[in-house]
């Protein structure tokens, strides 16, 4: 379980972060959702430790990740899987390299057991037979894939996923959605998505994060966001007239 | 702005030399940048000091115009001058171009494109993964190519001086075997340590903190060089001034 309690971050004068408290329970999918400059990637990147929050504590099933130093954050680092928005495979290092690279840091695993976890990743992912490609030579969704592959080489607790659905056409994107859902119930992971897709906020939406202006506007479930009267998160959900036709039919 | 820049290289370099994950997995780093930086400047540094010995030669002779003065003493000049100052300051220089833009450039692209946050994610040391094995290369492959360089530049001066009719090939080889002092070869390797350290840390950080996208990682590439340059020259003339 994660728990954020009164985050504040700030660049320079500008206050990005003011005061968010959630939990984030295993096994469970939250989505943390909101306007471009809401905040919503830098509190992803203050819960990882990418950024240090001015105040407020990051816990990771009780340990306050915030106050720990870098070696002593290691052990829990080694539990996180995380999958960046351009997927941030290393380049120099084929598909199968990229998954191994985490297990040969951290684990004395054999040459054939790195091999075997790195398949079974791949075909957790239905990537087979894509081993020995280099990141420049797939496509956005084979990359986002192989990004998820190497995120849960590691047996995972817990999972970040910042915009796994940016650039990815629908069928693609809800693929995405449905590896990210069934991962989560496999590992029984602590599932955090930043994302700016309504068919994941309606689709896997199991608890919903809104942020507006570096502040918690709302939290529930996709099941009462279309019931929701808070004025900005209407404005952001059902933007689109799509959207509003199908928020009247509900 | 100088102070804030400084100690960030500073900090920087603190983690660079953090005890390592697994030293398996940096020794074949090290190994691969040791080729990268070591054997792909070969035809360069070769190239650049066998015609920077050829013409030395010449224009030493051209100066030297005396009957008081043996011709052997162009190829003793033209050894010291290589050791002490051309070809460790010219192959340092050479690979700031070289080996410095790829080296940020690298890294610089690393950072933009969340490869760095990976590392971080993941629980590794990314300036050592990334930094360390870079210059352990720098300060193994620098000398060695500074050797070559002697060693070329040496050889092109006696070809040079042979084809030229400047010095004849017999007392150019008296001259450079001649009145030998070795501690002038310390001197160069300390030079090129010193400079392979200068140019793989340097290269390294300005990589490392890049913000922005492509146009900000060509930008600390070209930064890299220039900071890198002043920095050899720098150091060239202070460890001349300490050592000799």
């Amino acid at each position: 379980m994660i728990e954020i309690k009164d985050i504040h971050k700030s660049f320079g004068g500008n206050h990005v972060l003011n005061g968010i408290t959630a939990a984030f329970e295993p096994g469970k999918i939250s989505l943390i959702i909101g306007g471009s400059g809401s905040g919503k990637s830098t509190l992803l990147k203050c819960i990882v430790g990418l950024h240090e929050p001015d105040n407020g504590k990051v816990l990771y099933d009780g340990q306050d990740f915030s106050r720990l130093n870098f070696e002593q954050r290691i052990p829990i680092r080694q539990h996180i899987g995380m999958l960046f928005q351009n997927s941030a495979l290393f380049d120099s290092m084929t598909v199968e390299e990229n998954i191994i690279f985490p297990l040969e840091m951290f684990t004395d695993m054999s040459k054939s057991e790195k091999l075997d976890r790195a398949n079974y990743c791949l075909e957790r992912v239905n990537l087979k037979e894509s081993n020995k490609l280099f990141p420049a030579e797939l496509s956005g969704g084979m990359k986002k894939r192989v990004g998820i592959a190497r995120a849960i080489s590691m047996n995972p607790k817990y999972l970040f996923c910042d915009e796994p659905n940016s650039g990815l056409d629908p069928q693609t994107s809800i693929l995405i959605d449905e590896l990210i859902q069934d991962l989560t119930e496999e590992f029984k992971c602590t599932t955090m998505v930043v994302t700016h897709d309504m068919n994941s906020v309606m689709g896997i939406g199991e608890h919903i994060l809104f942020l507006h202006k570096g502040e918690k506007w709302w939290e529930g479930s996709n099941k009462e966001i279309a019931h929701t009267n808070v004025k900005e998160l209407n404005e952001f959900v059902f933007a689109s007239s799509f959207m509003k036709a199908a928020k009247d039919k509900l | 702005m100088f102070f804030t820049n400084f100690g960030k290289y500073l900090l920087l370099l603190k983690s660079v030399f953090r005890k390592p994950e697994k030293w398996k997995i940096y020794w074949k780093e090290i190994f691969h940048e040791m080729n990268s930086i070591g054997v792909g400047s070969l035809i360069l540094v070769g190239i650049i000091s066998t015609f920077i010995g050829a013409v030395m030669t010449m224009q030493i002779a051209f100066q030297l115009v005396s009957d008081l003065i043996p011709n052997s003493i162009i190829g003793q000049i033209n050894r010291d001058s290589s050791i002490l100052e051309l070809s460790p300051t010219i192959s340092a220089l050479v690979l700031a171009g070289k080996v410095g833009s790829s080296i940020s450039s690298q890294i610089g692209s690393m950072r933009v494109t969340e490869q760095i946050d990976a590392l971080e994610i993941m629980g590794i040391n990314a300036p050592g993964y990334l930094i360390l094995p870079k210059i352990l290369a720098g300060i193994t492959m620098v000398p060695m190519l500074v050797i070559l360089s002697i060693g070329l530049a040496l050889i092109g001066g006696l070809v040079g001086g042979a084809l030229s009719g400047a010095v004849t090939p017999a007392d150019y080889v008296t001259g450079i075997t001649g009145t030998f002092n070795g501690y002038t070869l310390w001197v160069a390797m300390v030079k090129a340590i010193i400079f392979g350290f200068i140019i793989t840390s340097v290269s390294s950080y300005q990589g490392f903190y890049v913000q922005g996208g492509a146009l900000e990682v060509g930008q600390a590439s070209t930064k890299s060089v220039v900071i890198s340059c002043i920095s050899i020259l720098a150091a060239d003339y202070v460890i001349t001034a300490v050592m000799l």
